[in-house]
């Protein structure tokens, strides 16, 4: 009964949602006021999602039955994820051994379910859109790891979010060290292609492969995936703070440090126009590998 | 919840930019509605890319032999409830085409047109106030509501 309520509303589904739906306002209310306009209402998204409850759903005829089921797998997985960062937070001392692992597991499952969802959707260009996903994936996977793998050595090399936790409130955030800072920067960047937001929606973009993985889906499951990539837009920075920036954790500083990295994700996504896949495989595998590296060398030297 | 459903339709059209064989100026008249000076999304109104997201189909131009078929299945491709605008004097009455040798039918015998917006181009202006009027018509349209 406590998991299911623990899943089904407070730190996982309900609460998460809500939070990024808000979160996705923000990003939509910011991106408008650069852009010199009004922007949409508050309530903008839950309406968004409403509608698209209501529509018809299309299925292709050549549509497989995971064309349907994609959708919940992306979401459902997601809010494990977003509840074990949750329930981290709250009980640092009830974390199970290797969350950290599962966590990093269940963040890749929404990108995969996008990849089954659109390949059996049996849409050419959902086709490229999952491949441009998967190249994307592979992309930047390996930067995302390896700066994961910088706190892992700077937290005496545990892997369980409860004790990260409490090795930063005792000692001091791993951000406010040279190869905190170093491994953050490639986090975030990594954080920006996984919510697949411009420069790196190459999957989704909208001008030349019309929403690519996205685009045969109508209905309940494109307000699945809408939802999904909400609640992503709550998870993803939640998992950096924790990881990053745990020294205060009361509920007014982590919103004031949640808002401060989704103000960096939206102005890396109003500032940059999108790169072509081979760019954003050469940037993810070449320069930001390398400064995770040089963040691991650090960190194992000590600074 | 039926109002709820029909407030959340109307509050949040996403369109489809489904040009006919115009001759473009209606298009761009189109694009400079969706620039930030006229800021649609402020009533939730974005473009899409998809048909299959689409809300609304913003036709402009003349449907020839070729586009004809074309518009129909487009319109067959959205997910119902889906409206039609129908975006300047061509796509509401075809004008000067209307006895041309390649155009077989106007727009509204090929698919339901919801709104006619005439004018050569419409100003952005004229096309606000066709979807407004558009808006307002749902509301008390007992027939759209299922």
């Amino acid at each position: 009964m406590k998991i299911l309520f623990s899943y089904l509303i407070f730190p996982g589904f309900l609460f998460s949602a809500l939070i990024g739906l808000m979160a996705a306002w923000i990003d939509r209310k910011i991106t408008a006021r650069i852009q010199w306009r009004q922007g949409p209402p508050w309530y903008q998204n839950f309406l968004d999602l409403i509608k698209l409850f209501a529509k018809e759903i299309i299925v292709p005829n050549q549509a497989k039955l995971t064309f349907l089921l994609a959708p919940f797998l992306g979401l459902l997985s997601l809010i494990l994820a977003s509840t074990i960062l949750g329930k981290a937070i709250i009980f640092p001392l009830e974390s199970f051994l290797g969350d950290l692992i599962v966590v990093i597991y269940l963040f890749t499952i929404p990108a995969i379910a996008l990849i089954i969802g659109a390949s059996s959707s049996g849409n050419p260009l959902a086709s490229v859109g999952a491949s441009r996903e998967i190249k994307l994936l592979l992309g930047y996977e390996l930067p995302f790891i390896l700066s994961v793998l910088t706190v892992i050595i700077k937290s005496k090399g545990t892997i369980q979010l409860g004790e990260i936790l409490i090795q930063q409130m005792n000692f001091g955030s791993h951000l406010f060290s040279l190869s905190g800072i170093l491994a953050f920067l490639v986090a975030i960047l990594c954080m920006q292609a996984k919510l697949g937001l411009v420069p790196f929606d190459i999957a989704e973009a909208e001008q030349e492969i019309m929403a690519g993985t996205l685009i045969e889906y109508s209905g309940l499951p494109l307000a699945i995936f809408k939802l999904t990539k909400a609640i992503l837009l709550y998870t993803m920075p939640l998992f950096l703070i924790i990881l990053f920036w745990a020294k205060d954790l009361s509920p007014l500083v982590l919103f004031i440090k949640y808002l401060l990295i989704l103000g960096i994700i939206i102005l890396i996504k109003n500032t940059n126009p999108r790169l072509k896949i081979d760019q954003a495989l050469k940037f993810f595998w070449g320069p930001l590998s390398i400064l995770a590296f040089i963040a691991i060398i650090l960190a194992l030297k000590g600074l | 919840m039926e109002n709820l459903k029909l407030k959340a339709l109307t509050k949040s059209i996403w369109v489809f930019h489904a040009a006919c064989s115009p001759c473009n100026n209606c298009d761009i008249e189109i694009l400079d509605l969706l620039t930030p000076r006229h800021d649609v999304e402020r009533f939730g109104i974005t473009l899409v890319g998809s048909v299959r997201h689409a809300d609304a189909l913003l036709v402009t131009g003349i449907p020839n032999y070729k586009t004809a078929e074309r518009i129909k299945k487009i319109y067959q491709q959205a997910p119902k409830p889906c409206l039609v605008i129908a975006v300047g004097s061509c796509a509401c009455g075809r004008v000067m085409f209307r006895e041309s040798y390649n155009s077989p039918a106007n727009l509204d015998e090929i698919i339901p047109v919801d709104v006619y917006i005439p004018g050569c181009p419409p100003k952005p202006e004229a096309i606000i106030a066709g979807i407004v009027k558009l808006i307002n018509k749902l509301g008390t349209d007992t027939n759209f509501k299922k």
